[in-house]
């Protein structure tokens, strides 16, 4: 069978990017002022399914970033809902765009970005986004949102095109891990205690939580009673969340798929050192770029995984004894 | 500086005198304010802002479907300064039409002004979106062009760019796009006076041929005289009606147009002081006396301390 059509990759099965994309095209049955935009890749965003339920809202953009970002303002200012999708990396490209066209004018747009972090794999670093968070972060008025499984990633697509403003929100490619039930309930900046604890706080959003819940297992065994909380909202941040937290455990490891800079840490270091400093410790890629490797091995190599959380958790509790 | 008029002929429509000349007061009007406003701030952008006001006032005097009563309403065209540092001359020709109130207009880049550096929606909501960075008011002209299509409201959209701002790579990701989803709604307009920034477009990066690439991307094309309303009234009808083709009208104009010293002139492209002197130079070459500069001045003053 040399002329069968190749197998697509990671295109099936349950990852946040397919939860996303079939969340999209059902809540668009009702909403009918929602618009997907696309740049040459919705088959690897999840929107495919949009555009199989809803052709005629589907808006091609070719492989063209910019445009394709300022234009998602335009179609706001006719009173749609313009859902932007693209790779994180090349939301990247097209940051200046969102800013002004977007952000500035306060559109209400919803950027959607797959292939975030290492979990994108083996097409390597240059298309391993370790900085969109910190970049989206800085926009004003920018709410940045970074789900933590399927089923979280569903009810944060349809609180999305609720909400009225923009939203940048990462997706991700690879099968995701559940770690939340049928009746979990998801709402815009607030974080969610997944297992209570009282000796350390392990704060992480994407697909770090499922990592930091299985560190909290590995520190369990130790007798450490550790917190975890996924803060699958970055902008605005949980600040009352994170505050008691700090007061109540005393130390906080953050986790994130991303550049240690800019991200979920520094959001979380920041609300602490208004509120209640304790010594933090930072999960992330330690200012690097990625490179090829499947995301499990990319994990491990970068240090994101539960040992790597748990060896933080341990090293910030050493710090707040002394 | 006669170059455009001869090598442009006008199409022999018939638009009355008196509309014509209505027009023309509303395009001195636009300078005048602009010029006023560039003075009172310290600062601005008069070469780019003289050389569309003649475009301006024929898009707002006669194309566009803007009720002055109820600005806002959803069936109104669209029109988007994508050269946003030319926003003194926008101010200008709301100010002339009534759109805006001249002695805001005159309070340019002032803190708390609705006047801003550059057009943002925030503060106007007629600026349609907020510009200044090239490029993106054209993107966004697009996507309202496809969401009212989408929406089957007959609006159509106007986006004036500058000829150093198709230098962005985005304009071309957007006249592709444009073409490609037939956007007949869409009517796009270039100011194109040869200088920019630094120099003139040939010495920086060139555009030529300019009318040939926009016909290889699949726009219907024309060329005219951007100081001639016979030509501007006559390309804008054709832009209305041309198939199933998004429109360009490359309008060749004169940076600096209407103020003599100024004109042609690559210094007055950027953000530069008027001196008194200077302001008055340029109101005596619109036929305009000091005394309607001080008026225009003190209403500024006003609202400053209104």
């Amino acid at each position: 069978m040399a002329n069968a059509a190749p197998q697509l990759i990671g295109t099936s099965g349950d990852s946040l990017r397919e939860a996303f994309g079939k969340a999209l095209a059902a809540a668009a049955q009702e909403k009918t002022n929602v618009v997907v935009l696309d740049a040459d890749i919705a088959g690897g965003t999840g929107v495919h399914h949009f555009r199989k339920a809803h052709p005629d809202r589907f808006f091609q953009f070719g492989i063209a970033e910019q445009n394709m970002m300022a234009a998602a303002g335009g179609m706001a200012a006719t009173g749609l809902v313009p859902v932007v999708t693209t790779f994180a990396v090349f939301c990247l490209r097209a940051v200046e765009q969102a800013r002004l066209s977007i952000a500035y004018t306060k559109r209400n747009v919803k950027i959607v970005a797959s292939h975030p972090g290492l979990d994108v794999g083996p097409d390597g670093g240059s298309a391993q986004s370790l900085e969109d968070m910190a970049a989206f972060r800085a926009i004003p008025g920018m709410t940045v949102i970074s789900p933590a499984d399927p089923t979280e990633m569903a009810l944060a697509t349809r609180a999305v095109l609720d909400f009225k403003g923009p939203v940048y929100m990462r997706t991700g490619r690879s099968p995701s891990e559940n770690v939340y039930g049928p009746d979990h309930r998801f709402e815009i900046g607030k974080g969610h205690v997944l297992r209570d604890g009282s000796d350390v706080t392990l704060i992480a959003c994407g697909v770090e939580v499922a990592r930091a819940r299985d560190a909290a297992i590995l520190l369990e065994a130790e007798g450490i009673s550790a917190r975890v909380v996924n803060m699958a909202t970055i902008k605005p941040i949980d600040v009352a969340l994170v505050a008691r937290c700090a007061r109540e455990t005393g130390a906080i490891v953050t986790a994130e798929d991303h550049n240690i800079y800019g991200g979920l840490g520094s959001a979380v270091a920041e609300a602490l050192a208004q509120t209640h400093p304790c010594p933090v410790e930072f999960v992330g890629v330690n200012d690097v770029f990625g490179e090829s490797g499947e995301p499990q091995e990319l994990a491990e190599h970068f240090r994101l995984t539960a040992p790597f959380i748990a060896a933080a958790a341990r090293r910030a509790m050493a710090r707040k004894r002394a | 500086m006669a170059l455009a008029a001869t090598k442009f002929a006008s199409t022999p429509e018939a638009f009355s005198p008196a509309l014509i000349a209505r027009i023309a007061e509303r395009a001195r009007d636009t300078r005048a304010v602009a010029i006023a406003g560039i003075f009172h701030a310290g600062s601005g952008h008069p070469g780019g802002s003289l050389s569309c006001a003649d475009i301006l006032a024929t898009l707002y005097a006669a194309e566009l479907n803007i009720d002055a009563a109820n600005p806002m309403d959803a069936a109104r065209d669209r029109f988007i300064l994508s050269k946003g540092h030319a926003a003194p001359a926008l101010y200008g020709i709301w100010a002339a039409m009534g759109l805006m109130k001249q002695s805001e207009a005159v309070r340019l880049r002032k803190l708390g002004s609705r006047a801003q550096g550059h057009p943002h929606v925030l503060d106007m909501p007629l600026a349609e979106t907020s510009t200044g960075s090239l490029g993106q008011g054209f993107s966004v002209a697009i996507g309202m062009a496809l969401g009212l299509r989408l929406q089957k409201n007959a609006a159509r959209v106007y986006a004036l760019l500058g000829d150093g701002e198709i230098q962005e790579g985005e304009v071309w990701e957007g006249a592709m796009c444009a073409a490609h989803h037939r956007l007949s709604n869409l009517c796009t307009i270039i100011d194109y006076n040869k200088l920019q920034s630094d120099d003139r477009n040939a010495n920086i990066m060139g555009l030529e041929p300019l009318a040939d690439k926009w016909r290889a991307f699949g726009w219907h094309v024309q060329e005219i005289d951007g100081h001639d309303i016979t030509a501007l009234l006559a390309a804008l009808k054709t832009a209305a009606d041309c198939g199933d083709q998004p429109s360009v009208i490359i309008a060749h104009t004169i940076k600096g147009k209407g103020v003599s010293y100024m004109e042609d002139v690559p210094q007055w492209h950027g953000s530069v002081k008027l001196t008194r002197a200077q302001a008055d130079d340029a109101f005596a070459a619109l036929g305009l006396p000091a005394t309607t500069l001080d008026a225009m001045l003190e209403g500024a003053m006003e609202v400053r301390h209104g």
